[in-house]
């Protein structure tokens, strides 16, 4: 991958950061932590690897991503608003009544395929459509981004276990490891142990990877797409509200309102990401 | 075994298979009691064994049905309506995908298994949920019916289906649409909305309330969601009173959507359905019927003591 592609992948990422400050806003609650810490992963997916279409949403043929921990939606609705699924200034009006964006996921939203945010289902919607490309004898691959407190969801090792009983080397599980879920740590809340060990028990083809670093995710999304007979799990060690210098780390911003002086320096920060 | 509404059911469901790409089975490892068996030795690539795991099978039909499949997922009533409760409300309910949910072994129906395996409040369930439509067919061939109309129904349904054989009340030329229930006799004295298998207990209890001089007008209520509240007004006018017969709760079934319909037209609604407790284990389905009031002769009972 050469350096300007990365440099402009790293731009979207940027720019995803932003997207997801115009849907924030200021004294409006939102999931800033979770977003922060998948935009990386997002800006590649939807700026890199995946074949999809804005002025043909529905074409058959096109890949499918799943925000699974879909409280993160904000990332999907930046870049998505970024390709021109809809006007940017629609980021803004994220959770109005009546909105296109609404809070979690839906298909009433242009380029959003599933409705998700129920934790533990969108992995296995990923699985269903993964199963329906290989009916079709389509070659169009299924990304899920799963959150990994989203993994303590007993339907998830039911999604893992169907993905590997069928072969779907058409599905990529990328997981969002950002150490946090709502109410605190999970090593301190809820630890499930090694992530990675236990997609490889389930016969997953996995990868470990710095999520915030493109060069590593394009590797790792470029590998998965190799791999014949095994569904992928790539494991994305990520800082929850990366970018953002108050709020990494910090679950308290999992879903909460920033101040306008939190606002501004939320904007600063992202302003001086070097890409 | 053309009266088993399963039988039919699984035949069906390949007979629209093979005429139509998009149809897709799934099914919980009860294939051999749901009948999909028939499709997958046929069209195996086309049946998906999700093993016992149904909160995923559900989900994964959703995803099915999001890049264009028809898919029919099956277990028996309890675990197809009730155990993926959620995944039917956000996944498939929600964006309002053509799933087809197929709770076999309805009601008392798996009598042996007892309470755990029968399902007695699914249509509340399922109800509650919008977007959701509810069918139950009456017999064998309004079974084919269903499976046949619901390929050009968009939405998700729920079908409930009895594991009992049952008598065979209508035939190839009885009308059947989603949304409409059928005039099955008339009658001016009472009205029985009556689902599945209590279409043909009342037809009995009718037989009785005849000898003493009372007619009754009896309606096959296919679909118990959506209920077409015209129809059920129109069919509870000039009589003593209504009466809604089914083989599930008295809490949130047939019964409780009547009267939602009815409560403000002064018009006496009886309910006759399983009082709010579970099932149990018996050596028949006829068994548990009895057991549960769910005879003709409990039907003709409740409406003698409504009129007093």
């Amino acid at each position: 991958m050469d350096s300007n592609k990365i440099k402009e992948l790293k731009q979207k990422a940027k720019l995803i950061r932003e997207g997801i400050l115009d849907c924030i806003g200021v004294d409006k609650k939102g999931h800033l932590g979770g977003s922060m810490s998948s935009a990386d992963l997002v800006a590649a997916l939807y700026f890199y690897k995946m074949r999809i279409n804005p002025n043909n949403p529905l074409d058959p043929d096109r890949d499918r991503f799943i925000f699974s921990k879909g409280h993160s939606v904000l990332a999907q609705y930046a870049a998505l608003a970024e390709m021109g699924f809809f006007p940017k200034s629609e980021l803004k009006h994220t959770k109005e009544l009546g909105s296109i964006l609404q809070g979690h996921p839906e298909i009433r939203t242009p380029g959003v395929e599933a409705n998700t945010g129920s934790l533990g289902q969108g992995l296995s919607i990923g699985v269903g459509m993964a199963l329906a490309a290989k009916l079709d004898r389509k070659d169009c691959r299924v990304y899920v981004i799963v959150g990994d407190g989203e993994l303590c969801e007993g339907q998830i090792w039911e999604a893992i276990t169907c993905a590997n009983f069928y072969k779907l080397d058409n599905l990529v599980a990328i997981i969002d490891k950002n150490r946090f879920q709502a109410s605190g740590s999970i090593k301190e809340r809820y630890d499930i142990g090694n992530v990675k060990a236990r997609f490889d028990v389930y016969g997953w083809k996995t990868w470990e990877i710095d999520g915030h670093n493109m060069s590593e995710i394009v590797d790792a999304l470029d590998q998965a797409e190799l791999e014949k007979e095994s569904p992928c799990a790539i494991i994305a060690n990520t800082i929850k509200g990366k970018g953002v210098s108050f709020a990494e780390n910090n679950f308290s911003f999992h879903n909460n309102s920033l101040t306008k002086e939190q606002y501004e320096q939320a904007r600063k920060d992202i302003a001086c990401i070097v890409v | 075994m053309d009266n088993n509404l399963r039988e039919a059911y699984g035949k069906e469901l390949l007979e629209i298979a093979r005429k139509d790409e998009r149809v897709v089975a799934l099914d919980a490892d009860l294939c051999g009691s749901t009948m999909t068996k028939y499709l997958q030795e046929e069209i195996p690539e086309r049946f998906f064994e999700m093993g016992i795991a149904e909160a995923n099978m559900v989900s994964v039909a959703a995803g099915l049905a999001l890049s264009g499949k028809i898919p029919f997922v099956n277990s028996f009533s309890v675990f197809a309506a009730a155990q993926p409760y959620n995944q039917i409300r956000q996944g498939i309910a929600l964006p309002n995908l053509n799933v087809r949910i197929v709770g076999s072994s309805c009601g008392l129906s798996d009598a042996g298994d007892g309470a755990t395996h029968q399902s007695i409040e699914d249509i509340a369930i399922m109800r509650a949920i919008p977007n959701m439509t509810i069918v139950e067919p009456v017999d064998a061939e309004e079974t084919r019916k269903v499976v046949r109309v619901s390929l050009q129904y968009q939405g998700p349904i729920y079908i409930r289906i009895n594991r009992s054989s049952l008598p065979v009340l209508t035939n190839s030329d009885t009308p059947f649409s989603i949304g409409k229930m059928n005039l099955i006799t008339e009658g001016s004295d009472f009205t029985i909305f009556a689902s599945g298998s209590m279409v043909s207990q009342s037809l009995k209890a009718r037989e009785i309330l005849e000898k003493e001089g009372l007619t009754i007008r009896i309606i096959n209520a296919n679909t118990i969601k959506p209920l077409d509240k015209n129809q059920v007004i129109e069919y509870s006018k000039n009589v003593k009173g209504v009466i809604a017969v089914e083989e599930h709760s008295i809490i949130g079934g047939l019964g409780s959507a009547v009267s939602e319909l009815l409560c403000d037209k002064k018009i006496s609604i009886t309910k006759v359905g399983i009082e709010d407790q579970f099932g149990q284990s018996a050596t028949s389905h006829e068994e548990l019927l009895e057991y549960y009031n769910l005879t003709p002769q409990a039907i003709v009972n409740k409406i003698k003591a409504s009129i007093n």
